[in-house]
């Protein structure tokens, strides 16, 4: 019972594990933002022209947008400082043996390659801005399946990223996915065709390693007709003093009949700046299924945007947020329904202590031609102690009567008389609280997929299941 | 023979209020083997002795002392004096969403033994004080007191008691809000429990509780004091005539 305080296992213990700094001396850095610097990532990864426009217009883009004049302040964030490009290798293997020793010991130590041979039916590993490994079974191949780095796809299949790149998340977003635009470099390109189901989850892995680095990585995932797809994507970063800043980017198409489950377990160090975006495209009786945990970070903004196109069409969103001391996560989704019967069922919960700010943002529209669709939203919130803070904003938009919306925020503060009670049955005041924070975040920690899913056993729990049950 | 709880000339007061006097030099001896009951009138401080003998963060000892089997206890934490083998029945107990029943009593019962519990073994344990208690074998698996009903909640720490199995039981108004049958189990509880080496403490209102247990000793407790002592027929007496003898 010991070791049983999910506090301080997640404040500290894990910051162990993933506080694993790694000298790189094959390293190339880029810092700034400037059109020769973008020409040059350009170059060197022997872009079309197609692309480099792309980045170009983004990164003419990112100068004319301002900060968003609401949530958090990010105004300390100057882009000089940042590197904005860290190369890490000189190409991507198939092989772990084939990865750098130094940059496959902390893949070891997260213990990626293990969880590939026990539960995945693919994996991807990304080190600073570059992928440095991908790697899939050889019978999914065989199926048609493709599961690349987005710079191979773009190689490979530049006709088929073509058709989706920029589609599903515009360049003009927001200023932070047009510096994306500019920059981006790693992240995965998957395709499922049609009729197609993977039994085992496909995992990519960032990890943010150089000190003052950006990574800007791309996710693209085509689920076609009738396929199923379920797709973890962990993330993790040592502390270091100065800023880092990650701005991906995940673009997701789940076609008629399809379903996708996306789940994303961040545990960045508290010197990150996450400023992500999301967006899913769902069509006819498709379903797309996110699970989100934020643990870490010093300033997290993000709100998945799922778009129901086509009737019938349906999204789960579930989501916990863990913020400690020093830390804001401004966290939430956008919800547009597009088409009739269409389904939303959305269970989030947050968790500050110390100081930490949690704030759930939670956008539907619902449009005219929407008839009969349903919206169930849930909100929870609990605070450690009384100097957190946690926030429900919650803006809807119904423009048909024919629909059943239901909204559900609660916020609770820790029960001074809940641990009294479990301390007089012989827990201490951290291992009360432990059991309460575990008690809270169970029915969403039972929905990561924690069999396959590294990181998020270390987070909330192997260790408190080993001595519950 | 020795006693296992001793408190000495105990003085209380609130923590949210220190001007509130609440326990105003109370003494009281129960030696292993032994059920004690303290009975009184609302606000004479009964609650508060069953939370003052646990460190409730709520109220403040002034003077004197509480000693378990001859060690002192008065400044130990809530969750060390559980340790030492003191167990107290909430009035309401708290509800633990996200815990099942079974979670909690192997993580408590790890925690007051600071053993590894063989499961299988306590589950077979869990499952033989259900049935006596009259509790579904679905509870276990249940959120731990989340939707329960008062009786069933006041079951609960009966199963608890009979599990963590202390040295000293304090049963805060167990009986409280309970029917018949209810209280019967919990008198039941009581029995299965109670042994030569150790000891029940029942706060009560009413002495429904009482039938079918050996009471020791029935203390009358008004304005912070215990002002009478006497055995199970004291307790009759206050059902027929009510505490008017002891206010002033």
């Amino acid at each position: 019972m010991s070791k049983t305080n999910v506090e301080e296992y997640i404040d500290n213990k894990t910051r162990n594990i993933y506080n694993e700094k790694t000298e790189n001396k094959s390293i190339k850095k880029e810092y700034g933002l400037t059109k020769g610097i973008i020409e040059k990532i350009s170059k060197e990864k022997k872009e079309p022209k197609w692309v480099l426009d792309i980045r170009l217009k983004a990164l003419d883009t990112y100068y004319k947008l301002e900060n968003p004049d609401w949530g958090p302040d990010i105004s300390y964030l100057h882009i000089e400082d940042i590197a904005t490009y860290v190369k890490p290798v000189d190409k991507e293997v198939r092989k772990w043996e084939d990865v750098p020793e130094d940059i496959r010991n902390v893949f070891d130590k997260l213990g990626i390659p293990e969880a590939e041979k026990t539960s995945l039916a693919g994996s991807g590993a990304q080190f600073d801005s570059e992928t440095v490994y991908h790697n899939l079974t050889n019978d999914l191949k065989e199926k048609g399946i493709i599961y690349t780095s987005f710079d191979e796809a773009l190689r490979e299949y530049p006709n088929l990223v073509k058709e989706y790149f920029t589609k599903a998340v515009p360049i003009h977003d927001h200023k932070y996915i047009a510096l994306h635009y500019a920059l981006f470099a790693g992240g995965s390109f998957v395709y499922i065709p049609k009729n197609t189901k993977l039994d085992r989850p496909l995992q990519s892995y960032f990890r943010l390693n150089a000190p003052g680095a950006g990574q800007f990585e791309h996710t693209l995932i085509v689920v076609e007709e009738g396929s199923e797809l379920q797709f973890i994507e962990g993330c993790s970063a040592p502390g270091y003093n100065e800023l880092n800043l990650h701005a991906g980017c995940v673009e997701l198409f789940v076609k008629k009949n399809a379903y996708l489950r996306f789940s994303t377990i961040e545990n960045w160090s508290k010197n990150m700046l996450n400023l992500n975006t999301k967006k899913c495209f769902v069509e006819e009786n498709g379903k797309i299924e996110w699970i989100m945990g934020s643990f870490g970070s010093k300033v997290s903004m993000l709100y998945p945007l799922s778009v129901l196109n086509g009737e019938g069409a349906s999204c789960e969103f579930t989501n916990i947020s863990f913020a400690g001391k020093g830390q804001n996560l401004d966290t939430g989704l956008k919800l547009i329904h597009n088409a009739p019967r269409t389904t939303s069922v959305v269970n989030s919960k947050s968790i500050s202590k110390d100081g930490g700010i949690c704030t759930f943002r939670s956008n539907a529209w619902v449009k005219k031609q929407a008839k009969g669709s349903k919206l169930s939203i849930s909100c929870e919130s609990l605070m450690m102690d009384s100097i957190s803070r946690s926030d429900t904003i919650p803006v809807d938009t119904i423009e048909t009567d024919d629909v059943e919306f239901a909204h559900e925020a609660t916020v609770g503060k820790i029960s001074d008389e809940a641990i009294y009670y479990l301390m007089t049955r012989g827990l201490s005041e951290s291992e009360a609280k432990a059991l309460i924070v575990q008690g809270f975040a169970e029915p969403i920690a039972a929905s990561f997929p924690v069999e396959y899913a590294v990181e998020m056993n270390r987070l909330i729990g192997l260790e408190l299941e080993g001595t519950i049950g | 023979m020795k006693n296992l709880l001793e408190i000495k000339n105990l003085h209380t007061i609130a923590e949210d209020d220190h001007d509130k006097k609440i326990l105003k030099g109370l003494n009281l001896k129960i030696k292993k083997g032994e059920i004690h009951v303290i009975m009184g009138p609302n606000g004479s401080g009964k609650s508060t002795l069953a939370n003052t003998i646990f460190s409730s963060p709520r109220y403040i000892v002034t003077e004197g002392s509480i000693s378990l089997d001859g060690e002192d206890i008065t400044k130990l934490a809530t969750n060390e004096i559980a340790k030492k083998g003191v167990f107290m029945s909430f009035q309401t107990p708290e509800e633990i969403p996200g815990v099942s029943l079974a979670q909690f009593l192997k993580t408590t019962k790890q925690s007051i033994t600071g053993e590894k519990i063989n499961l299988m073994s306590f589950i077979k344990e869990i499952d033989k004080y259900t049935k006596e208690l009259n509790m579904k074998e679905e509870y276990t698996s249940r959120e731990f007191n989340v939707g329960f009903s008062g009786g069933e909640k006041k079951k609960n720490e009966i199963l608890q008691m009979l599990l963590l199995n202390p040295k000293l039981a304090i049963l805060d108004e167990t009986d409280s809000g309970l029917d018949v049958d209810a209280i019967k189990t919990v008198s039941k509880g009581i029995n299965l429990y109670k042994n030569d080496e150790n000891a029940v403490l029942i706060i009560t209102h009413s002495t429904k509780i009482l039938k079918g247990l050996k009471v020791d000793k029935v203390h009358i407790l008004v304005d912070g004091k215990i002002v009478k002592t006497g055995d199970s027929s004291l307790a009759q007496e206050i059902e027929e005539n009510g505490y008017k003898e002891f206010l002033k």
